[in-house]
């Protein structure tokens, strides 16, 4: 039986470069429970995690798996409860700070380093469910966010 | 081998003519270049507007040094597969560019080691006369300290009522 250590947090992120960019920041959260949600179907975190839950991986472009990649995010929004939600993106990442903020969760978006040109279509969406909107390029910080707090490379 | 690349989107005639100049005088070198739709091919070694993508991945893998235009999505890959990498940032004011963040980000990326940086000819040639030593070096990663540092502040704040100048909107069960 596993006890709950801090706050529960949930951690989104796609396979790839994503998922390596959250882990970059996973050190973060560790005095608390950490849940990762990612499409990859063998992800190994380099930081210890509480559990994993896999997903569906969908995009713009594919409209009905992206239904499904949102119902299953929002089943382990529900299930976890999580007091903090954080991603990298990229889709299910969304939904995932989309629906945690409407439970009441704290939220963090961080933008991939690889849109150095502007932020991503899921990371300008998803403004007004971020508390902390971070870009990873000081030359896209602006006054009303995104904010620059460092990257990972 | 080393792997010369412009991308995918436009020319970049300036970074393939200085890498063909520098290839004149090193014909034992051996340079295979990606040049999209160069004025003018290189006189000095293989090259290709486009190669499938795999292709250029596979050339790139095995390559000891690569030299590219500074698009993130290139950088990104050669830290991946742990290849040192030249960048000839594309300027906006010479039309290479329709922004200069290939030189913002150039910048960045090589204050932290991760890429070298060559501004012009000169620096590019004196670059590949150490094409030895930089592949051999190694980049380490070090872990992003001020981003973890900034987030954990954010995890460890508070609860903030809404009432206090946030600007979310309301959201369900509050």
């Amino acid at each position: 039986m596993s006890v709950d250590r801090g706050q529960r947090v949930l951690a989104v992120a796609s396979a790839g470069g994503h998922l390596s960019q959250l882990e970059a920041v996973l050190p973060a959260f560790e005095s608390q429970t950490v849940t990762l949600v990612t499409t990859d179907p063998d992800p190994d975190p380099r930081t210890p995690v509480e559990r994993v839950f896999v997903v569906t991986d969908a995009n713009l472009d594919t409209k009905a798996r992206l239904i499904r990649t949102a119902l299953q995010v929002l089943i382990v929004v529900l299930r976890v409860r999580p007091g903090i939600v954080v991603s990298t993106g990229a889709a299910p990442g969304f939904f995932a700070v989309v629906f945690g903020s409407m439970i009441g969760a704290r939220t963090i978006w961080l933008d991939s380093i690889a849109n150095v040109e502007e932020m991503s279509v899921s990371g300008r969406r998803v403004r007004r469910h971020a508390d902390m909107w971070l870009t990873q390029w000081p030359h896209l910080a602006h006054p009303d966010g995104p904010a620059f707090e460092g990257s990972v490379l | 081998m080393i792997v010369v690349t412009v991308g995918t989107q436009l020319p970049f005639d300036r970074l393939v003519h200085s890498v063909d100049r520098w290839a004149a005088e090193h014909p034992d070198v051996e340079i295979v270049a990606q040049t999209g739709h160069a004025s003018e091919r290189p006189h000095h070694f293989r090259s290709e507007p486009f190669f499938g993508r795999h292709q250029l991945d596979a050339l790139m893998a095995q390559s000891s040094l690569i030299v590219a235009h500074a698009g993130i999505g290139t950088i990104l890959r050669a830290l991946e597969l742990q290849v040192p990498i030249i960048v000839m940032p594309r300027r906006a004011a010479l039309g290479e560019h329709r922004n200069d963040h290939q030189l913002a980000s150039a910048e960045r990326l090589g204050a932290r080691g991760l890429v070298e940086v060559a501004d012009d000819e000169h620096a590019l040639h004196r670059l590949l006369d150490r094409r030895d030593e930089l592949s051999a070096s190694r980049r380490v990663l070090e872990p992003p300290v001020e981003l973890i540092e900034a987030i954990r502040r954010f995890v460890d704040a508070p609860p903030v009522s809404d009432s206090s100048g946030s600007t979310r909107h309301a959201r369900f069960g509050r």
